[in-house]
C-alpha cells in the first residue's frame, strides 16, 4: 500500500476539499477515457481520466442503486457540459462534477478531486 | 410559515405532497401515514408477485421525503381532528398543530357482509401487508379465487396465477369491468383469460363461505358451489372517511367526505382529496382524478392559480393481464341516444366498440378490448367533439399503418385538445414549444412542459405531434444518435466507411461535438465493428458493459462465461473438459436456450485463466456478450432422425462458423431445421432455414423475447449456396441500414415496403448492392480471429481483467449463499 501524504490541497471542480492525498498508482495504469478502480484502505474509488477533457475525476465505486461495487466499469460521457459516468447495471448516470444522480431519483454519491503529479495519480480523500 | 398537515401517505396524499413542494418552499409540511412504510404504488402491487421487491413499488425513496423537507411520521395513525384548535392527535397521544389540514385516507376494501367471511384463508387486496399475508398463505394451497370482476380484482386474479395458483374469478354482475366494458367486450377479455388459465365465473352472487374453520369453498346463489382454498375478496371500496365525522364534517349517506369544487370540506382550513372523497356524489376510485385533486389543493395552498375540480373524465386505457383494454366517453352509449358499430374478429380476441352519435357526427364513446391502439385517438374525437369523417366505419377498420393515419389524426385535432391529462398540456402548449421555442426533440417538450412525466400514457401522441409540427415548419425529423452526433446510425455507417475512421475519438473530433455518452460509444463501437471487424478491446473504452469485458456482467459484479458450441453438437471429450474448468473455477453451470453451455460465478480477473482454459481444450468464444451472432440452433435432421430430409446440423454448424463473430445492430440468432416439424423453432429467428425435401426454405425477422414474431417466408426451396448467399445479403443489409439496437424484426417492421420490398432487394438485387454486399462479408469473415484469444496472448490486454489497478486483492463485497448445490448471488433487493 502506497503512504499517504497528510498535505492539504485544493479540490478540483466542485469536489470538496481533500485534507489527505493519496498516491493511487501510476498514470500509465489509467487507461484513457475509461474507468479504474482503486483501493484505499476499505473503500473502492473509482477514478476516471478523461483524457478527452483533459480532466480527472473520481468518485465512490458503490452505485446507489442496487449498491454494486461497479461504476468503475461504467462509460464515461458528457450531458451538455456536464462530465458524466453511466453505470453498467442499468445506466444511471451521475455527475463527475457533483455527484448527482441526472437521469432517475437517486441518492447522489461521492466525488473526490485528483491531481496528478510526477507521472502518479493521487486521490483526494477526507481521511 | 404556513404549515400542512396532510393525513395519510397514500399514493394520492404523496402526490400532493410533491406538487406542494414543487410549488412552493415556503410551506411546512408534515405527513402521518397510518402504514409501517413510505408511500408505494397500490396500482401495481400485482408486481410484487413477479419479482419486484417493496421498495420498487415505492412512489419515492425514503430520503425523498426529507431531501424535499417534508417530514414524513409511517405507522403513525391520526385518530382525532379539534377544529377549534386547529390540532390533530394521533394513536400515541401526541399532538400537532395546523395552518392548514388535508385528508388523504384513502378507503379499505369493501367487505360483504357474507356467512363464513371471517374464516380463514380470507384476504382482501389493499396493502403490502395483505400480499404478504397472501404469499404465506399460498404456499400451502392449491386453488384460490378473487371475489369481483373489476379492474382491482383482475389485478389480484394475476397475482393468484403470478403465486402458482389455480385461479378461479368470482363476478357478480354479468360481465368483467362492469364499469368500464360492455358484455361483448367481457367475453372477449373471458376468452382471452381463460387461455392464461384462469376459470371466469359471471353473474355468480355468494351466499355463504364455507368450511370448517378454514374456507373449503363457495355456495352461490344458485345453489352451484365452488372448492377453492383462499378467497381474496376485492369487491370494492369504503372510504376511509371516519376521521372526518367524528369531526362533525360532512360525510355522504354512502360513505365519502363531502367536498366542493376546491375540495374544501365544511371547514375552511380543511381539504380532503382521493379515494376519502364524495364529490358530487360520486367516489373516484382511480389514481388520476386524485392526481388532479391533489394538484387543485396544492395550488390553492401555494397561493396560485387552480382549475377547479368540476368531474373527470373517466376514460382508462391499460393492459390487464396482457390483454390491451380500452374504454372512453360513454363506453354503454347510455348518456345520449346512439348508435353502436362494432368490429369483431375472434381469431385475434379482438373487440370494438364506437359509440356514434344519432346524427353521425359525433364520436360519444367506446370499447376496446385486444386491441387499443386508436384509443388515445379515439379518446381525444370524443372530448373535444370532432367530426367524425365519412364512414365512421374506417376508424375501426384501420390497417395498422401508423405512420400516415396518425399525422393526418393528429393534424385534426383542435389546439385545446387536452394532449397530457397529468399535467394539463394542450396541443397548443407543445405546437408553441416547437414552432416559438426551438423545441427539437421529446426530451425538450418534457422539460418545459412536463408532458410525459405523469403516467408516461400521452407519450406516443406527443411523439407524433412533435414529428408532424416539424415537418410542417419543414424540417426533417431525423433518427439523431444523441446530442453529440448529428447523424442517423445508417449515415454515420456511410461516413465510416467512406472515410475510413478506426477510432472513436477521431469519429467525434471530425463529425461529432463534445465527449460522447452512453449512447453513442457502443452505437459506434458495433458500427466499426460491423464494419471493420478489428479486435474490439483495442476501443475498450467505447465497449458496452458486456463488450468491456467480453462477458455478460451479473449481479453482484462477476460475469458468465460461453464457450461456442455451433449448432449445438458437442463431443463427451468437450463435454467433460466444459466440466472440469467449471468445477475448477467453482462456476454455476447451466444450459442455454441457444443450445449450449454458460458458466457463471468468474470474477473479472479471473476471466483470461478460464477463457486460456477453454481456449486449450479447443473453444472460442461464444459471443455471448456482444450485440453480435448468437448462435445457430438445430434439430438433429437427416442424419439421425427418421423424419429428417436434410442434414440440418452440418448446415447450422457451416453457418454458425460463417458468421461467428460478426456484430451487428443487436444480437443475431438462427436456426436450421431438418424437416417441416421445425423442432429447431426456426421461425423465431433472426434468420431461420427450414429443410424441404427439394432444399431448403429461408425464413426471416423472427425473435422471441418480450415482443415474440414469427420470421416470415424469403424464398422457398433453394440450394445451400443458394440459401448462404442469400443470408450473407440480408445480414449486411440489416447491418448497413437498421437503426440503432433494432433486431430484425422491428427493422422489418419498419421498413416501407416491407417484406415484399426486403426479397425485391435481396433476391431480386432490385438496388444493385448484392454483389458489394457479398464482399463486405466475405471480408468480415476473413477477418475473423477469436477475441478472446487475443486476449489470452496479450499481456497488456489481460492486465486489464483486475478489480483494483493498484492491488491485487479481490472485492470484498462479493458474496454468495448456496441453492440446488450450486452458488449463486444473494438477492440484491434484500437488505
Amino acid at each position: 500500500m502506497e503512504i499517504t501524504d497528510a498535505v492539504k490541497g485544493l479540490g478540483s471542480a466542485g469536489a470538496p476539499r481533500a485534507n489527505v492525498w493519496f498516491k493511487a498508482a501510476p498514470v500509465a495504469d489509467f487507461p484513457e477515457n475509461a474507468g479504474t478502480n482503486i483501493r484505499y484502505k476499505g473503500r473502492q474509488i473509482a477514478v476516471f481520466n478523461f483524457a478527452r477533457r483533459n480532466a480527472w475525476y473520481a468518485c465512490q465505486n458503490l452505485c446507489p442503486h442496487k449498491q454494486q461495487m461497479i461504476l468503475s466499469r461504467g462509460m464515461i460521457g458528457s450531458v451538455g457540459d456536464e462530465p458524466k459516468v453511466a453505470c453498467p447495471f442499468h445506466k444511471r448516470t451521475f455527475s463527475l462534477n457533483s455527484g448527482e444522480c441526472l437521469n432517475a431519483q437517486e441518492r447522489k454519491i461521492e466525488v473526490y478531486p485528483v491531481k496528478v503529479e510526477d507521472g502518479f495519480v493521487y486521490i483526494g480523500l477526507d481521511e | 410559515m404556513k404549515r400542512v398537515i396532510v393525513v395519510g401517505n397514500g399514493m394520492v396524499g404523496f402526490k400532493f405532497c410533491e406538487k406542494l413542494r414543487n410549488r412552493s418552499a415556503e410551506v411546512e409540511i408534515v405527513v402521518y401515514g397510518e402504514e409501517p412504510r413510505p408511500a408505494y404504488d397500490r396500482v401495481h402491487l400485482s408486481a410484487f408477485f413477479s419479482g419486484s421487491g417493496a421498495e420498487d413499488l415505492l412512489m419515492a425513496p425514503a430520503h425523498w421525503y426529507g431531501d424535499n423537507n417534508i417530514r414524513l411520521n409511517v405507522g403513525e395513525l391520526v385518530t382525532e381532528i379539534d377544529r377549534a384548535g386547529k390540532k390533530i392527535k394521533t394513536h400515541t397521544g401526541r399532538t400537532d398543530h395546523y395552518d392548514q389540514l388535508v385528508l388523504a385516507t384513502g378507503s379499505s376494501a369493501f367487505v360483504p357482509s357474507i356467512a363464513g367471511v371471517e374464516r380463514s384463508g380470507v384476504f382482501v387486496y389493499r396493502t403490502l401487508e395483505d400480499l404478504n399475508q397472501i404469499k404465506a398463505y399460498a404456499k400451502k394451497i392449491t386453488c384460490g379465487a378473487v371475489m369481483g370482476g373489476g379492474l382491482l380484482g383482475l389485478e389480484a386474479a394475476k397475482a393468484l396465477l403470478d403465486l402458482g395458483l389455480e385461479t378461479h374469478v368470482v363476478e357478480f354482475a354479468p360481465r368483467l369491468m362492469p364499469r368500464q366494458i360492455d358484455d361483448a367486450g367481457s367475453l372477449v377479455l373471458e376468452h382471452k383469460l381463460t387461455q392464461l388459465g384462469i376459470t371466469i365465473h359471471t353473474q355468480k352472487n355468494t351466499t355463504v363461505i364455507e368450511g370448517n374453520g378454514k374456507l373449503e369453498s363457495l355456495t352461490f346463489a344458485d345453489g352451484s358451489t365452488l372448492p377453492i382454498q383462499m378467497l381474496v375478496i376485492s369487491a370494492g371500496i369504503r372510504p376511509r372517511d371516519e376521521l372526518a365525522r367524528a369531526a362533525l364534517l360532512d360525510v355522504h349517506p354512502r360513505g365519502g367526505i363531502v367536498v366542493d369544487n376546491f375540495l374544501r370540506t365544511g371547514d375552511e382550513n380543511i381539504f380532503a382529496i382521493g379515494e376519502a372523497v364524495c364529490h358530487n356524489n360520486m367516489i373516484y376510485g382511480l389514481v388520476a382524478p386524485g392526481y388532479e385533486m391533489a394538484d387543485t389543493v396544492a395550488a390553492q395552498i401555494a397561493g396560485q392559480p387552480f382549475r377547479e375540480f368540476t368531474g373527470f373524465d373517466m376514460s382508462t386505457k391499460l393492459k390487464m393481464l396482457g390483454v390491451d383494454v380500452g374504454s372512453f366517453g360513454d363506453p354503454f352509449g347510455e348518456t345520449a341516444p346512439c348508435i353502436p358499430i362494432v368490429f369483431q374478429n375472434p381469431r385475434n380476441g379482438i373487440y370494438k366498440r364506437i359509440n356514434i352519435s344519432e346524427d353521425g357526427k359525433q364520436l360519444l364513446g367506446g370499447v376496446l378490448v385486444g386491441d387499443a391502439s386508436q384509443y388515445s385517438m379515439l379518446h381525444q374525437m370524443v372530448i373535444n367533439k370532432m367530426v367524425l369523417p365519412e364512414s365512421p366505419e374506417s376508424l375501426l377498420i384501420g390497417n395498422g399503418s401508423i405512420g400516415a393515419s396518425a399525422s393526418a389524426s393528429v393534424l385534426n385535432l383542435p389546439d385545446t385538445a387536452q394532449i397530457c391529462a397529468c399535467e394539463n398540456v394542450t396541443k397548443a402548449d407543445l405546437v408553441c414549444q416547437i414552432r416559438a421555442k426551438e423545441a427539437k426533440t421529446v426530451e425538450d417538450l418534457k422539460k418545459n412542459t412536463k408532458a410525459c412525466t405523469g403516467c408516461g400514457g400521452c407519450a406516443p401522441m406527443v411523439t407524433d405531434i412533435l414529428k408532424c409540427t416539424l415537418e410542417e415548419l419543414g424540417h426533417t425529423v431525423k433518427k439523431t444518435l444523441c446530442e453529440h452526433f448529428t447523424y442517423t446510425r445508417q449515415e454515420l455507417y456511410d461516413i465510416i466507411r467512406a472515410t475510413g475512421v478506426k477510432d472513436f475519438d477521431t469519429l467525434l473530433d471530425k463529425h461529432g461535438r463534445g465527449d460522447g455518452c452512453e449512447i453513442c460509444k457502443p452505437t459506434v463501437a458495433s458500427l466499426l465493428a460491423s464494419i471493420w471487424n478489428d479486435l474490439i478491446l483495442s476501443q475498450a473504452a467505447i465497449q458496452d458493459t458486456n463488450d468491456r469485458f467480453l462477458a455478460n456482467i451479473q449481479r453482484g459484479g462477476t460475469y458468465s462465461v460461453v464457450p461456442r458450441i455451433a449448432g449445438g453438437e458437442i463431443t463427451p471429450d468437450k463435454l467433460m473438459a466444459i466440466g472440469r474448468i467449471a468445477k475448477q473455477y467453482n462456476l454455476y453451470t447451466k444450459i442455454t436456450g441457444g443450445q449450449r453451455i454458460d458458466m457463471f460465478g468468474a470474477r473479472v480477473d479471473e476471466l483470461p485463466e478460464i477463457w486460456e482454459a477453454l481456449i486449450a481444450e479447443g473453444f472460442e468464444s461464444g459471443h455471448a456478450y456482444g450485440k453480435a451472432l448468437r448462435t445457430i440452433k438445430s434439430c438433429v435432421g437427416s442424419t439421425w432422425c427418421r423424419y429428417g430430409v436434410q442434414d440440418s446440423v452440418s448446415f447450422a454448424i457451416f453457418i454458425e462458423d460463417r458468421y461467428k463473430g460478426l456484430r451487428a445492430p443487436h444480437k443475431i440468432k438462427g436456426a436450421v431445421s431438418g424437416c417441416i416439424r421445425e423442432c429447431a423453432e426456426a421461425q423465431s429467428k433472426d434468420f431461420g432455414v427450414i429443410a424441404t425435401e427439394k432444399g431448403w426454405n429461408l425464413y426471416v425477422g423472427g425473435n422471441g423475447g418480450s415482443r415474440p414474431q414469427h420470421a416470415k417466408l424469403l424464398v422457398a426451396d433453394v440450394d445451400t449456396e443458394t440459401c448462404v448467399k442469400l443470408i450473407d445479403r440480408f445480414l449486411m443489409f440489416y447491418i448497413r441500414t437498421a437503426d440503432p439496437l433494432t433486431r430484425t424484426a422491428t427493422w422489418m417492421n419498419k421498413m416501407e415496403g416491407g417484406l415484399q420490398y426486403l426479397r425485391e432487394v435481396i433476391v431480386n438485387d432490385s438496388l444493385g448492392i448484392a454483389a458489394q454486399l457479398e464482399s463486405e462479408m466475405k471480408e468480415l469473415i476473413a477477418h475473423y480471429h477469436c477475441e478472446w484469444k487475443k486476449v489470452v496472448e496479450t499481456p497488456a490486454l489481460r492486465a486489464q481483467f483486475r478489480h483494483f489497478a493498484n492491488d491485487d486483492s479481490q472485492d470484498e463485497t462479493l458474496s454468495f449463499v448456496e441453492m440446488r448445490g450450486q452458488k449463486c448471488p444473494p438477492d440484491w433487493n434484500k437488505k
